[in-house]
């Protein structure tokens, strides 16, 4: 077929326009939540003394950063899923979530005496996170790949990758009001490597079933 | 981005024959991708001319690729990056599909020892991978890549829109490219 028929084929294939990329994500990131809440509370549930926890500064810090991880790496997946979006312009917003963790270590270390410090890290939970977090994360992960394909993401892998740091950043949202390790050491260490295995998931994802 | 220098002129007329497209207007869209196509043929003509690629199956993969995924431009966007990047990503599917790296001066080198590369496979290969395609798939990949038929006499034998047919063809292509790897 040459071009000229194709074009005109194409014109006159003008009428089922699909739902805006913009009306996707929106579908998606409420799916997506829906789909962590459940998973959560069927499974974990809010820890028994959330109402006391949610007055102490280590407890709230827990949110802050995964909230930052979930909206920064929200800008940047949606940004990639269009093709000639100047995504770059919204990475640095992605160093928000690392940044507000390293300040935590930092004051962690400063407050806390050296002995504890290991037995802080590894905490109690730490089997418990890198469960929760992945299997409270895989659903929105799915749903954000579905996103992606409904968009025209350019670089597939890296798409992916953005779509397991939300999925991540939102899992891990639930996961933080049940986890009873709340020293930014725990957090810095087990929700890191849990997160990155849904990036990687994702990256892997990403580059194999986004591809159009 | 890109080779966009000297379009500015074409841009806003591109948008705003797109956001005509978008709100339904045939004529709008045939003009929008009329002109467009003589953009992705100067953007991708000098890229392939030493890769072995048609740089007309770029131009028209961009074209449907554009079609299929025209809900992803934001209609108070400029439209010319849009285009460039979807060419550009077809360009590097195109590259990666083949099998080559885009520094062709590696596989230049590469090929030169390597020999000539076959580019026939036997017939029990090819039945092989046609069985590993769709039922939909299959019947369109076999009828252009085995019985050598044309897009157009594909989709009337089917009785599917060439649109479709070259959707579902480049899908099956793919779908074998992914198996079969990528040497």
């Amino acid at each position: 077929m040459d071009t000229n028929e194709l074009i005109e084929t194409l014109a006159a294939d003008l009428r089922r326009a699909a739902p805006s990329l913009d009306s996707a994500w929106r579908g998606a990131i409420v799916l997506a939540v829906a789909v962590a809440a459940a998973v959560f509370f069927a499974t974990l549930g809010p820890r028994p003394d959330f109402a006391a926890a949610a007055e102490t500064p280590r407890f709230l810090f827990k949110f802050m950063v995964t909230i930052a991880l979930a909206v920064s790496a929200f800008g940047l997946a949606r940004a990639l899923s269009r093709p000639g979006e100047d995504w770059r312009k919204r990475l640095p917003w992605l160093a928000a979530a690392p940044a507000l963790i390293a300040v935590a270590v930092v004051l962690e270390l400063l407050v806390l005496p050296p002995d504890l410090w290991a037995a802080r890290l590894i905490g109690t939970n730490s089997v418990v996170c890198l469960t929760y977090i992945p299997l409270i994360g895989i659903g929105p992960l799915a749903v954000f790949l579905l996103a992606l394909r409904h968009g025209a993401p350019t670089r597939p892998a890296r798409a992916g990758a953005l779509a397991g740091l939300l999925a991540g950043g939102i899992a891990a949202t639930f996961y933080a009001a049940q986890c009873t390790d709340d020293s930014p050491l725990f957090v810095a260490t087990w929700y890191t490597i849990a997160i990155a295995g849904l990036a990687l998931i994702g990256a892997v994802f990403g580059n194999r079933f986004v591809r159009w | 981005m890109g080779s966009a220098a000297g379009l500015d002129g074409n841009e806003s007329e591109l948008a705003r024959l797109m956001r005509a497209a978008i709100a339904g207007d045939e004529r709008a869209y045939g003009e929008f991708l009329r002109r467009v196509a003589c953009f992705v043929r100067l953007f991708v003509q000098p890229k392939v001319a030493r890769g072995g690629i048609d740089p007309e199956d770029i131009v028209q993969e961009t074209l449907l690729a554009m079609h299929m995924k025209r809900h992803t431009w934001r209609d108070d966007e400029p439209v010319m990056p849009w285009v460039y990047a979807i060419a550009r990503y077809k360009l590097v599917d195109a590259f990666r599909r083949r099998g080559r790296r885009q520094e062709i001066d590696i596989a230049e080198i590469a090929e030169s020892f390597a020999g000539p590369e076959s580019e026939t496979l036997s017939e029990r290969e090819i039945g092989r991978a046609l069985d590993t395609l769709a039922p939909g798939q299959r019947s369109v990949v076999a009828a252009i890549s085995v019985d050598g038929r044309s897009i157009g006499e594909a989709a009337k034998s089917l009785g599917m829109s060439e649109p479709a047919v070259r959707v579902a063809f480049h899908r099956g292509l793919a779908a074998i490219a992914r198996r079969f790897g990528q040497a």
